[in-house]
């Protein structure tokens, strides 16, 4: 995969989103494992009734893991340069997520020109559970 | 309340190999099906050493190590009553499977809102390769959820 060129991007250009299939109670136990996330929270559901939540929930990072995914089906990872996030909302068993992104401005530093990228994931009912930015490197 | 002196405190360094078998289970948990992500002649066409460590992999560092249980601890804070609040890298140099990893972590600030009822806990972390060179830098904020102890 070839990186984007400054030709190819302009601002407001929507990158191709990422659908994800519904998020399984064995999705957080193999997200888990392999994170190393071990929190019983996400895994045991009598652990996070004790803690006070309905159920076990997903793991902020694997949305963001997702992201990653999103951001890499655009541009070679090698051209990311910085990827951040403010986590909004929790994400439960059987939510539907979608990643999104936008470019928002075209800079330069100094010996590189960045896209920066307004990011998000979002569900079904279009509440945002993670938004943030990225910076990518084009070619 | 978290105890502000902590403010500054280094957490034991840690040593972490970037492994093959972990970032396929990793790719797995995560659905990606990339070969680059699989297979390491993929990868090695796709330009890098061999397998690469997706954008978010090296968070395990710290967490195999349980730097972030101490942490917990040493704080204070059970650990069913953190949730992540916001999480950024900044990527100087890839990472593959093979390498081995010092990852050196530090509290960089702690501090409440809505009086008490949340507290933050920022930890900031160098990931440097073998030569010393730092390759990733990252910066987690932990939300601590305080019970309310007048509530109903």
């Amino acid at each position: 995969m070839n990186a984007p060129t400054r030709d190819q991007v302009k601002v407001g250009q929507a990158l191709p989103p990422l659908e994800l299939p519904p998020i399984t109670r064995a999705t957080l136990a193999l997200f888990a494992g392999a994170s190393g996330d071990h929190n019983p929270i996400h895994i045991d559901i009598d652990f996070a009734k004790a803690s006070g939540m309905p159920d076990v929930f997903a793991h902020g990072m694997l949305p963001m893991a997702y992201l990653g995914r999103f951001l890499t089906q655009w541009a070679p990872q090698t051209r990311l340069r910085r990827f951040s996030v403010r986590f909004a909302a929790i994400t439960p068993v059987g939510a539907r997520l979608s990643c999104t992104g936008k470019i928002v401005e075209i800079t330069e530093d100094g010996h590189e020109t960045l896209a920066r990228l307004e990011i998000g994931v979002v569900d079904k009912q279009g509440e945002v559970k993670l938004a943030g930015d990225a910076l990518v490197a084009l070619a | 309340m978290i105890d502000t002196k902590h403010i500054g405190l280094r957490l034991p360094t840690v040593s972490f190999e970037v492994e093959k078998g972990r970032l396929r289970f990793f790719a797995k948990a995560t659905g990606e099906t990339r070969p680059e992500y699989l297979d390491e002649s993929a990868a090695r066409a796709a330009g890098y050493r061999s397998l690469p460590a997706p954008p978010t992999f090296l968070m395990g560092a710290d967490l195999d190590a349980g730097t972030m249980t101490t942490l917990l601890e040493t704080l204070n804070v059970p650990i069913g009553r953190i949730l992540h609040g916001e999480q950024s890298f900044t990527y100087h140099a890839p990472v593959c499977a093979g390498d081995v990893l010092s990852v050196e972590s530090k509290i960089s600030d702690i501090y409440g809102k809505k009086s008490g009822a949340l507290e933050f806990i920022v930890k900031d972390s160098l990931i440097k390769d073998a030569t010393g060179e730092t390759v990733l830098e990252a910066r987690s904020v932990i939300v601590v959820r305080n019970p309310q102890e007048n509530a109903a």
